[in-house]
This record gives structure tokens, sequence and C-alpha cells, in this order.
């Protein structure tokens, strides 16, 4: 046991040392979140949403009522149906949506804006300019807070993917590399076993994937002062288990490949659909459904939404049992099967 | 100091690739503290035996004992192995891949040993992406000895060095085996099998062509002398009942001969100038090209 941890340590002594004298991949790892948050957040900070959102509340099982309103047929906006009202009026404080509209069976129809949002007042006029179409008023709810920033939503999916690159190329590419040019022929020819030098490279990647991301984290914040709600730990841990699923997935496809052009080919593959479907530039929540359950199959998706909750919405991790479950899942499976397929040669 | 023992024996070992035999059904076996040569052309399937019995492929058929039964786990911890062609771990340096190898293994040498024993010294903090290639092959020999290995498995390890870093390497190797160590070799170069080997197998098509000490198959195979004479100095009506077998190459005739002193007086009878004649033995080279042919091999 002693000896096998041994070899574990030499193994992961090594790796980092790799790491940390690539002065140019280390530089480039940092460098790249952080031009990525500086371009985005900047070009996009004030005039984030080009088009207005509006919320339309319909409680599950409610049959469409709000089909009659002229306002629903207003060009340039889009309507988002949400059955959850609470989370939905948050948002509306926070400015990422511009306005919230309840059409109910009876009485007034209820809507909601923030009296700070420039949209939201736009929106209103617009609303009450074409009328309810029916007998029934509107019944304004004025709410307050203060705007979530196009740059505050993204930071999370910045990190979270930059985590997934790192992993994926990180781990993944490095090991097939490793395969081709006979590093790992030589390390079979000793007493090293698969199992210990594969959680050598994942832990030596999670290391420096928390480091570099912590880094990022303080600078970002200290660079465009993005909003943090939740705990920190919780946040720490999250992301610890999303650059554990990520790593895990890249030791899959490490596991037999040899040719560095075929898995950078996978590779991609995996990484530019998770980027653009996991919610990293722009909220799933006005995709079209089948779009929406697509995501939830990449783990980038569960750790953006779980990181999003905490940083923006203050929620603690236990309250989190679907991203924390489907990450740890994940990061079993793909572990299992990264494993039990890897060979040295 | 080579003990009778077989310290590792092969039988009847099989390597196929689909339709294609790597090596076939061959068996020897190599005795304790010396050193035994693989030889043969491109192809011939030296390194897939030697990989066989290091562990790295597995066979098809046959066995392999260490020690008289077959090899496992234990195995690794006693064998050194200095690969064809090895990449190490990017941005390290030789201290540190020093350093690496002797933690994955129980028993080790000092590093200080190493340095000394494969004279690493000088670029001892030098990137090993940073060193010539007989530095390199240096730091690799010095890999296979960092576990106080009982066998050391080199696979052409002088293949791309000059003749000094050659020369070099294989006062290293000589110094392997003064330390009881049995040696396992491949190599193209048949002087230095014929130097360093006292058991070598000629290979070929994964079959053994011939086994034996370098001297011994010499004998077996060649009686005699080569007698080379310049084309302009012999008369073609000169061969005229010579005893021996004639070659005619492009500046010169050879005579492969038993009969030396008769060949001789022979040639002075018929006023062949031998100011210019060139008397050599059979080496390796010759058993080579005679049993594996002259064809050439990819």
């Amino acid at each position: 046991m002693m000896q096998s941890f041994k070899r574990f340590l030499a193994a992961l002594n090594a790796r980092n040392k790799e790491f940390v004298r690539d002065h140019a991949a280390l530089g480039w790892n940092f460098a790249f979140p952080i031009l990525v948050v500086a371009g985005f957040g900047f070009a996009f900070t004030g005039k984030s949403q080009e088009i207005y959102k509006v919320s339309i509340y319909q409680p599950s099982g409610q049959t469409q009522q709000a089909g009659d309103l002229a306002f629903l047929k207003t060009q340039y906006i889009q309507f988002i149906t949400v059955t959850d009202l609470q989370p939905a009026i948050e948002k509306v404080e926070r400015h990422q949506t511009d306005l919230l509209l309840a059409p109910g069976t009876t009485g007034p129809i209820r809507y909601w804006v923030n009296s700070t949002s420039p949209k939201g007042y736009f929106l209103e006029k617009v609303l009450l300019g074409s009328g309810t179409g029916a007998t029934q008023a509107f019944s304004k709810e004025e709410v307050h807070g203060k705007e979530i920033r196009y740059v505050d939503w993204l930071i999370a999916g910045i990190l979270s993917m930059n985590m997934m690159f790192n992993a994926l190329f990180g781990v993944g590419y490095v090991i097939v590399r490793y395969r081709k040019i006979g590093v790992l022929k030589r390390l079979k020819a000793t007493p090293l076993k698969p199992f210990e030098f594969l959680s050598a490279q994942a832990l030596s990647r999670l290391f420096l994937i928390q480091f570099v991301s912590t880094v990022l984290f303080v600078g970002c914040k200290w660079m465009v002062h993005f909003e943090m709600r939740g705990s920190y730990l919780d946040l720490f841990i999250l992301m610890s288990l999303g650059a554990a699923c990520m790593i895990s997935l890249s030791l899959i496809i490490a596991a037999r490949l040899s040719s560095e052009e075929f898995a950078n080919g996978i590779l991609n593959l995996i990484s530019w659909p998770m980027m653009f479907l996991s919610g990293v530039w722009f909220s799933l929540e006005g995709a079209h459904p089948l779009v929406q359950k697509i995501a939830l199959i990449f783990p980038l998706t569960h750790l953006i939404s779980g990181a999003r909750a905490i940083m923006i919405d203050g929620t603690p991790l236990a309250k989190l049992p679907m991203e924390v479950g489907m990450l740890g899942g994940m990061t079993l499976v793909f572990l299992t099967i990264g494993s039990s397929i890897f060979k040295w040669e | 100091m080579t003990n009778t023992n077989p310290i590792l024996e092969v039988r009847n070992l099989r390597k196929n690739y689909g339709k294609l035999t790597a090596v076939d059904g061959i068996s020897f076996s190599i005795r304790e503290g010396g050193c035994f040569g693989l030889l043969g052309p491109n192809g011939a399937g030296k390194s897939t035996t030697l990989e066989i019995i290091e562990g790295i492929k597995s066979a098809t058929s046959g066995e392999v004992n260490y020690k008289g039964v077959p090899i496992g786990d234990r195995f690794k911890e006693e064998i050194g192995i200095q690969f064809q062609s090895t990449a190490l771990q990017d941005y390290l340096t030789v201290r540190d891949v020093l350093n690496m190898f002797r933690s994955l293994y129980k028993d080790t040498v000092p590093v200080q040993d190493l340095i000394d024993s494969c004279n690493l010294g000088e670029y001892l903090d030098r990137d090993t992406s940073k060193l010539s290639g007989g530095q390199r092959q240096r730091v690799l020999l010095a890999l296979a000895l960092v576990n106080d290995p009982k066998i050391v498995f080199l696979d052409e390890p002088t293949t791309g060095l000059d003749p000094q870093a050659r020369r070099n390497f294989w006062g290293l190797i000589a110094g392997i085996k003064k330390k009881g160590k049995t040696v396992v070799l491949t190599t193209h170069y048949m002087e230095e099998a014929y130097v360093l080997c006292d058991e070598i197998a000629i290979m070929d098509h994964g079959k053994i062509l011939a086994i034996g000490a370098p001297d011994r198959l010499l004998k077996e195979h060649f009686q005699g002398i080569w007698i080379e004479i310049p084309k302009e100095d012999f008369k073609s009506s000169s061969k005229e009942g010579l005893l021996g077998e004639f070659f005619e190459r492009e500046e010169s005739i050879e005579i492969q001969t038993n009969h030396a002193n008769e060949v001789f007086r022979a040639l002075l009878e018929r006023g062949v100038s031998l100011n210019r004649v060139k008397v050599r033995s059979q080496n390796l080279e010759d058993l080579f090209i005679q049993l594996t042919g002259k064809d050439l091999r990819g």
C-alpha cells in the first residue's frame, strides 16, 4: 500500500513539474479566460439583451389564457413561459427578465416590473398601450433589486468552460500524446499500475484547475466586481466536483487512442457542443425544449447551473441535489469506464 | 562471470498479428550473468521477442520462465529495460526522471551511483529533451538500472550513435556485465555483438537460424580464411586447380579456402603478386549475411 502511494506521488510530482514548467501552456491557462471575460464582459455589460425578455407565468396544468393579449404578438420580444412564480419574480428583480406577466383566469392581469429597469419601463408602456383585449384590467407589482449584469451571469459559465477545456485537453490530450511517443510504454515496463498513473494525472490536473480557477475568480472579481451571493466553500466544492467529472470524461477519450489528431477531433466534438449548449453564453430558458433536454446530458450544463445558483441566487449546495447528483454520478460512470478500458499502448 | 544456470527460458514462443507471424515458435534459454544477443535484419522478430519476454507484449502461445517459473508481478521489480525508442515526460531534468523512476521501485540504487556509472554528472540538471543522442542513451540506461535489476534488456541501444559514443556505451555495458547482471541485447552491429555477447541467436522471419557463442558459430559455419587479391594482380587463368571457392568482386577476387599454404604456393608459382593481398577470417557479419541473405529489408 505504501509502495503504491509512493508510485502515485512520483507520477503526481512529475506531472505537476511538467505543467508548472510549461510556461506557455500555464500562461495561456490564465490568459484565455481573462481575455474572454474582459472581451465579453465589457462588450455586453449594459446592453446584454438586444431583445426584450418577458416571462409569462403559467402554473403547471393551467390552460393558456394569455393568448388573447395583443401584447403577446409584439415583435422583438422574447416570451418565455415559466411555471414557478417566485424565481421568475427574482429574475425581474435582477433585470434578467424585463417584465413578468401572470394572466389569471379571473381578476386583473398581474405584471411585475422593476422600477429601475429602463427596458421594464418601455415594456410596461407597450403592455398598457396594447390593452388586455378583454374586460380585465392590469395590476402592477413593482419590484426592486440591483441589476445582475451580463458579466455577473457570464462569469460562472466562463470559469466552468475554462475548467472543461483545461480538463479535457490537459488530461486526455496529454495521455494520448504520451501513448503515441512511447512514454506510456516505458512506464508500463515499471511496476507503476494504471490506476496509480491515471489517478496521479487526474489529481494533478484537479489541483491545477482549482488553483487556476481560484486565481481567475479573484482576478475577475477585482476586475469586473461580479456578484457572489453564495458560499465560497459551496462553490469550491461544486467546482471541484465539476472538474473531477470533466477529467473523468477525458480519461475515457484517453483510454485507448494513440492518434493526437483523432483525439483532438473527439475532444472538439465533445467540447464545442458543450460550450454552446450548456448555457455558457446565453440562457437556455428560451431555447427549444429539445435543446434543453439535450443540454442535460452535458456535465457542463449542471456545473454552470449549480455555479450560477450559488453565485447569483446564493443557493446553498445542499439545495442543489440535481446538479450535485448528476455531476457525482457522471464522474463515477466516466471513471469506471475510463479505468476499465485503459491500455498503456 | 557466467553462470551455467538459465535465468530465462523461452519455450515455443509464437506471436501472430492477424495472418502475419512475427515470432514463429522459438525456444532458447539465457544463462545468468551472461550477455545474450538477438541479431537479425529489420522485421526479423527480435524486438517482438524481447518485448514478450519483458512482459510488454503478450504471446499468442508459448511460455517464458524466469528462474524456473512463469514471469509474474515480481518480474518487473527485477528487470531493467531500455527500449529501442523511448520518450520521457516533457520539461523534466535528468535528475527529475532518475528520482521519479527510483520512486517506482522497491529496491533502488543510490542516485550518485547511477550518475557515476553512466557518466551523467555534466548534464544532471538539463531538460531531457535537450540531450544529445549519446547522453540520452546513457540516461535511458541509467533508468534501466535504477532498481538494481538482475536482468537488463537493451533493444538496439547504440543505434544512431557516433563511433565514439557507441564505444563509450560498450564500456558501460561491459561494466554492467562485470557486476554479474544478465544482459539481453538486440543490435544491428555485428561488431557490437561480437565484443559484448557471450551467446547470440540470429533470427529471421520469426525463427532462430543459429544460436551459440559467436566464435563457436563462426567455427561451425566457416572453415579456413578469405584471401583478397586486387583484380589487376590476378590473371583469369590463375584460378585453375586452386583449392578454394572463388568470388569475383568489383575491385578484387576473393578466395575462401581451408588450404592457405597450397593456395599461396600455387599463386606464386603462377606469377601472381602477393604484395597487395589481404587475408582475413570470417566474422559475424559474414555469418549474418550467409544466414539471412543479402535482400534489402524494411
